[in-house]
């Protein structure tokens, strides 16, 4: 009998049922949860509206020691110390600027050594840990996962609840296990994997789920590669992205600014958030390292890839009309054939950077790739930082001096190209390898033609002109690779 | 929250899947503060040509389709970034209703917190729906939200899902944030237990 009631009050449990059950304020009934929010994360373009209806509904900020702002989405990547000239931008950081200062909320600023991409500088900062419930008006809020914390993108009017009240109202997302076994092969990275996966789930196969990302290629994985996977977790269509944390993530998270001050006992807690042997997932996807190549997408949704070996497809092979249609609209928007080996594809610029692809073990598997060699004469390829930290780090281990000797721009850290919004963007008609998340229309300039690979895949694509399989790179001045395991110094 | 309770209007067809929030409301136009004017920018790089001039090949600046509010479209409309401003300039150009297979997570939130009524359909009934716009010109749909009813001129009756908190909020135009804040003491109770200071008088921290 004692033992029948044991079973019975031990309910093996994921790590996302964890750390939901420790944010239920209150369950009401045929409602919403009410889910308490450890860390609002505040950008300048999803967050002005916000500010302004909480003083139309005369609205305090709850906790504002809970919610950090940096202006990283339209901010320029050249000289700091001029004024920002987009009227227009300048305007609405000078409003993130006001409105924290109005309501108390500590602001990373344009001049700040600290300033990025806000998911980078949250786990560079120690903001971000295993356990929490993190929001960020940007879907990219993902990112954060990585840590083992549930991290998700919300709209404009939910960043004014969570302001207003540190809560949000929420539905139970269900949760899906992807599970991938073995080592990745060499020359693929992270960025790979998570191309891989999006490319079978498709760019809406994760809408309504969590995704943990379990297994031994994922375990292996660096903390910034880890984030680079759950960044792009939202671009299956999933809400959040998780891994659990290990002894990786709390050697990386130990002796940051906003780390626990008593780190021992925040390890022995966050050691209970792991899923339970025995817990259930909702759904369960399986997927073998040793299949994963270097991606390339060729479409206009990050679920268009295929192994840099691949040729351009045939839409005509599709099996449904939908995903026919799809296909054959994103080859004539990308400009391409049927048929034509990725390889063959020209490419005009090239973009390192990204919340997804902006840390320093990117930038370091750049370089190794780009020593010793000069950029193809019609290429503009540029390096954009995803934080102060990265960049300082980068200078000091003169990466930047290897890029620039390449024919790379060095530039200051912000989203930059990934979006668009401030002014570095393609022209029309221009073809970009790019390390950022989204190949979408027009999202790195308008008419503009993007295709997502991982930094070394970029980086050869800016020497080559075209893409290459990295797998075949001859690495010069004694650089080697950088495998996914290799351990990373702090930044 | 301005309410929605029953709505007829004009359907839009847009037979296109994956319409990501990038070509909703394109990225130039996120640098403006204000949460209404978005209208004019709705799918701005689709609708509109170099010149300005507005594009004849993009299916909503057909002359039979203006003063459409109910826009039909193919599955995961509205991927992408989590930018409210597609909700807003939907809103804004006249749309009351989206009705789809599948939305994309963000943005179908989105849609509710701005008295936007996004409908999912089984596929077989979108393709049913494209057929019937494709018929019949000047197509319009009746959606009864309290029944959970869509209804045409030509026998079309069928019912769809929704949450039926968020179909309550919807029909009575409610707060989300005056709703949460009916519960400050749970949320208070629930700071306490986790050992964080309470809240002073003023409201701020102490």
């Amino acid at each position: 009998m004692a033992a029948s009631e044991n079973t019975a009050t031990f309910r093996p449990r994921t790590l996302f049922e964890k750390i939901w059950d420790n944010h239920v304020v209150y369950d009401e009934p045929h409602r919403q949860t009410l889910l308490y929010i450890d860390l609002q994360l505040v950008h300048e373009v999803t967050s002005p509206q916000a500010f302004e209806q909480l003083r139309v509904e005369g609205h305090r900020v709850r906790r504002p020691e809970l919610t950090v702002a940096t202006p990283d989405h339209n901010v320029p990547t050249s000289d700091r110390s001029l004024p920002i000239a987009d009227d227009i931008a300048r305007m609405q950081v000078d409003t993130l600027r006001n409105n924290c200062r109005e309501f108390g909320i500590r602001m990373y600023d344009l001049q700040d050594p600290e300033q990025g991409i806000v998911h980078i500088i949250g786990p560079e900062l120690g903001l971000t840990q295993p356990g929490m419930t993190i929001v960020c008006g940007d879907s990219h809020t993902s990112t954060h996962g990585a840590f083992g914390a549930l991290a998700f993108g919300i709209g404009t009017s939910e960043v004014q609840h969570v302001l207003a009240t540190q809560t949000l109202r929420q539905f139970k997302p269900k949760t899906c296990e992807i599970c991938v076994e073995g080592a990745l092969p060499r020359g693929v990275s992270a960025k790979d994997l998570a191309l891989y996966i999006i490319g079978q789930l498709t760019s809406a196969g994760g809408t309504g789920y969590i995704l943990e990302f379990t297994g031994s290629a994922v375990r292996s994985l660096a903390m910034e590669q880890r984030m680079t996977v759950c960044n792009m977790a939202i671009e299956a269509g999933a809400r959040g992205g998780l891994i659990a944390p290990d002894e990786i993530t709390y050697e990386y998270l130990r002796a940051r600014e906003f780390a626990p001050e008593d780190f021992d006992s925040a390890v022995d807690r966050w050691r209970q958030l792991p899923t339970d042997e025995g817990a259930v997932y909702d759904r369960v996807e399986r997927y073998s390292a040793a299949d994963i190549e270097p991606q390339v997408t060729w479409g206009t949704n990050p679920g268009q890839v295929l192994s840099v070996v691949d040729r351009v497809p045939d839409p005509n092979a599709t099996e449904r009309e939908d995903d026919r249609k799809a296909a054959a609209a994103a080859i004539e928007y990308m400009a391409l054939k049927p048929g034509i080996p990725l390889t063959d594809i020209q490419i005009d610029r090239v973009f390192i950077g990204s919340c997804t692809n902006g840390r320093i073990e990117d930038l370091r598997a750049a370089a190794a790739v780009v020593s010793g060699y000069q950029v193809a004469d019609r290429v503009g390829a540029m390096v954009v930082p995803g934080s102060g930290p990265v960049k300082r780090q980068a200078e000091q281990e003169g990466l930047d001096k290897i890029f620039r000797q390449s024919g790379f721009d060095w530039r200051e850290p912000g989203c930059s190209m990934c979006l668009a919004m401030n002014p570095d963007k393609l022209e029309p008609g221009e073809r970009c390898a790019s390390t950022s998340n989204r190949n979408f229309e027009g999202r790195q300039g308008k008419g503009g033609r993007t295709h997502l690979v991982s930094p070394a895949m970029a980086a050869a694509a800016a020497i080559k002109g075209h893409f290459v399989d990295i797998r075949d790179w001859d690495y010069r001045d004694g650089v080697a690779s950088v495998s996914p395991a290799s351990t990373t110094d702090k930044i | 929250m301005r309410a929605f309770t029953q709505h007829t209007g004009l359907v839009a067809a847009m037979d296109r899947s994956n319409v990501d929030t990038d070509q909703i409301i394109p990225k130039q136009f996120l640098k403006r503060i204000e949460r209404t004017g978005f209208g004019a920018f709705l799918f701005f790089d689709w609708r509109f040509l170099e010149d300005g001039t507005p594009n004849p090949e993009f299916e909503l600046n057909h002359p039979d389709l203006e003063g459409a509010s109910i826009l039909l479209t193919r599955q995961n409309f509205g991927c992408g970034s989590s930018r409210e401003h597609a909700p807003w300039a939907l809103d804004d150009y006249g749309f009351r209703v989206l009705i789809g297979p599948s939305f994309a997570d963000i943005f179908y939130n989105n849609c509710f917190q701005n008295g936007l009524l996004p409908i999912v359909l089984e596929a077989a009934v979108i393709d049913d729906l494209f057929a019937r716009v494709n018929t019949y010109p000047g197509y319009t749909l009746s959606v009864q939200l309290a029944e959970n009813r869509i209804l045409d001129d030509h026998g079309l009756d069928r019912s769809f899902e929704i949450d039926p908190f968020r179909k309550h909020c919807l029909l009575n135009g409610l707060d989300n944030i005056a709703l949460t804040l009916e519960h400050a003491d749970r949320i208070a109770d629930y700071e306490a237990a986790r050992g964080m200071a309470a809240l002073s008088e003023s409201g701020g921290p102490n």
